[in-house]
């Protein structure tokens, strides 16, 4: 039943995403400086995660976004609203510096932290979904602040065929 | 019989005042570190508390006896169970074979007590292996008070051949009750997540051992990212988080048919589960927009009900053992901290005040504490309190130690050790509640998240 719905939703988004083509003579991501060399295409998920950015960082036992974050989350929204055909599975995570249950709903409390972000820069909810791994998940393995910062993130996984 | 036994313990002292009165007071008494010691330790200075004013009790044990040549191996791995059990509480001091006066000691005889006292031995072991005629294993024990030069228990187990290490753990609980006069607790298990793989993606799978380690089973069909499993009271099922959805949801899984099944439908993420002691309900953690909150579900009609609504993160219940309180964390007063409500929802009491911050909070199912894991100055450390806060005292500091289990009879604490680094892994470590005898269980694997089950009773 949820999933039937998902699939509606994102539908109705993709349909009123046709109308707003016209705002593609802003560039997605211009202000993300960018070589010409072995950039992909805007219209893809390399894109997305390469040159947009597919995550944001938090403070250590913190979900709140800071400018950093707001900047590439505004980025992110833009993308997707261009970009229709797209589902975003928002990812929590925590570093290791926590309890497993402690961290798993520090991992919930991030992920709808950009959530709610993205929904407010006019993304339909019905596109995303959030989702916690806690601490299981790290990216960086070292035990000290320049891998625990890596960790404390939040990425959109994006999924389905971009289209403007 | 346990009277007989303190009797027998007090007329001891005059014999050996030393080492019984040591034995009875680590045994028999918590001894509580006073809270102005700890206050004043600096923040990177381990406040762990450990009563150091300790001897083991020193006692022989003679090795298993038979008749039947068939049964002679069994014999020896009986009482290599039997000792190692005993051993490993720290309480005792098994006397070398080589240093025994009464070596042709037969099964059965009165011992010659002097013999026994003269080297030592405040108890004396001894016991007997044999066939029924219909099969069944015979494991016959018989413990000795050298000083009140008393028998004082004799018992008798029977059962599957198959089952010799479980004969020789009821055979090592009797002798650790008699002595101590504490619950027994070596004829139970553990359940646990065995993990194999790189840091950054751990294959998780569920296993059950036996709590000295020994009978390792996997859980089929419980791997990928499983986490937090706990035995049923009744130790027919398995609660445990899974990502087989795609997010974590708590699962019941039958040990006996290896069904599993998702509880509940609801939308959010669940975790953190935990049965009632009678087995009818389960309190976990639900997470909806970003909020964590506990909810208790009756088994029978898979209702959820409510117990907080507050924005912060609650999680981690557990219930006391009479399932009329349940003990939690929440970080509505900035850091996590420990409360206690009713299971019912409301009457929530903070219990924890303590610098640093505590998360999951395990109820001793004798009722008079509770463990926890403790963060404090970028360490972590196991505690325990009593269930008004008082008396908190740690136990272990590490680079990451978390969540504690219970032994059956609340004496002896397991939890797992986290090293740190790009190899860092977990390993599953027990615990005196007195704060000695630091010890690996053995696993295949690297381990984490242990949940020791109630004293078997099939």
């Amino acid at each position: 039943m949820k999933a039937l719905r998902l699939i509606a939703l994102t539908a109705a988004a993709g349909i009123a995403l046709a109308g707003c083509s016209s705002t593609e003579d802003e560039p997605v991501g211009a202000t993300t400086p960018t070589s010409g060399v072995g950039t992909p295409p805007p219209d893809t998920i390399e894109y997305f995660n390469q040159v947009v950015g597919d995550r944001v960082f938090f403070g250590t036992d913190r979900h709140d976004l800071d400018g950093g974050a707001q900047q590439t989350l505004a980025q992110q929204a833009q993308w997707l609203t261009t970009y229709g055909g797209t589902t975003v599975t928002i990812e929590g995570h925590a570093d290791e510096r926590g309890t497993r249950a402690y961290n798993l709903a520090l991992g919930a409390r991030r992920a709808d932290s950009v959530y709610r972000f993205l929904v407010s820069q006019g993304v339909g909810s019905g596109r995303l979904k959030t989702v916690t791994f806690g601490k299981e998940r790290p990216v960086a393995r070292c035990s000290d602040e320049s891998c625990w910062s890596q960790n404390r993130r939040a990425v959109s996984v994006v999924a389905g065929a971009p289209s403007s | 019989m346990r009277r007989t036994i303190v009797h027998a313990i007090v007329r001891a002292v005059a014999a050996v005042p030393a080492v019984i009165s040591a034995v009875v007071l680590a045994a028999l008494v918590l001894v509580a570190a006073p809270a102005k010691a700890q206050s004043q330790l600096g923040v990177w200075e381990v406040p762990v508390t450990v009563d150091q004013s300790f001897e083991p009790l020193p006692i022989a044990i003679v090795d298993f006896q038979t008749a039947d040549p068939g049964l002679a191996g069994q014999a020896g791995d009986i009482t290599g169970v039997l000792s190692a059990d005993l051993e490993s509480t720290g309480l005792f001091a098994l006397i070398p074979k080589e240093a025994f006066i009464e070596s042709g000691y037969r099964f059965g005889a009165v011992p010659n007590y002097n013999d026994w006292r003269v080297i030592n031995a405040a108890a004396l072991v001894t016991g007997e292996v044999a066939r029924a005629p219909d099969g069944r294993l015979l494991v016959r024990l018989r413990l000795f008070d050298t000083y009140a030069e008393e028998e004082i228990e004799a018992l008798e187990f029977a059962g599957a051949p198959t089952d010799w290490r479980r004969f020789a753990h009821k055979v090592a609980d009797s002798v650790y009750t008699q002595l101590t006069g504490e619950g027994p607790y070596f004829d139970s298990r553990v359940v646990f997540v065995d993990e194999t793989g790189p840091k950054g993606d751990r294959r998780k799978r569920l296993a059950v051992m036996d709590m000295d380690g020994a009978n390792v089973r996997y859980v089929p069909g419980a791997e990928g990212l499983v986490l937090s499993p706990r035995f049923e009271p009744n130790q027919q099922s398995l609660l445990y988080i899974s990502y087989d959805t795609g997010e974590p949801q708590v699962f019941l899984l039958s040990l006996a048919t290896g069904q599993r099944e998702r509880l509940g439908t609801f939308p959010g993420m669940t975790f953190a589960p935990r049965f009632s002691p009678d087995g009818s309900r389960i309190a976990l953690s639900l997470s909806q927009g970003g909020n964590t909150d506990i909810y208790v579900m009756g088994l029978a009609g898979r209702q959820l009900r409510r117990l907080t609504s507050g924005p912060g993160i609650e999680t981690s219940p557990d219930f006391s053992p009479d399932g009329t309180q349940i003990v939690y964390e929440s970080d509505q007063g900035g850091r996590p901290q420990l409360y206690i409500m009713d299971a019912a929802g409301g009457g929530s009491k903070r219990i924890s005040f303590g610098a640093g911050s505590y998360g999951t909070p395990v109820w001793s199912p004798k009722g008079d504490l509770i463990a926890f894991t403790k963060i404090l100055g970028g360490r972590f450390h196991i505690g325990v309190m009593r269930t008004d806060g008082s008396e908190e005292r740690l136990l272990t500091a590490s680079f990451l130690d978390e969540g504690p289990t219970w032994a059956p009879n609340g004496r002896v604490l397991m939890f797992f050790r986290e090293t740190p680094g790009p190899n860092g892994a977990p390993a599953v470590y027990s615990i005196d509640v007195t704060g000695r005898n630091l010890r690996r269980v053995p696993t295949p694997n690297a381990a984490s998240d242990p949940a020791w089950s109630p004293l078997r009773t099939d």
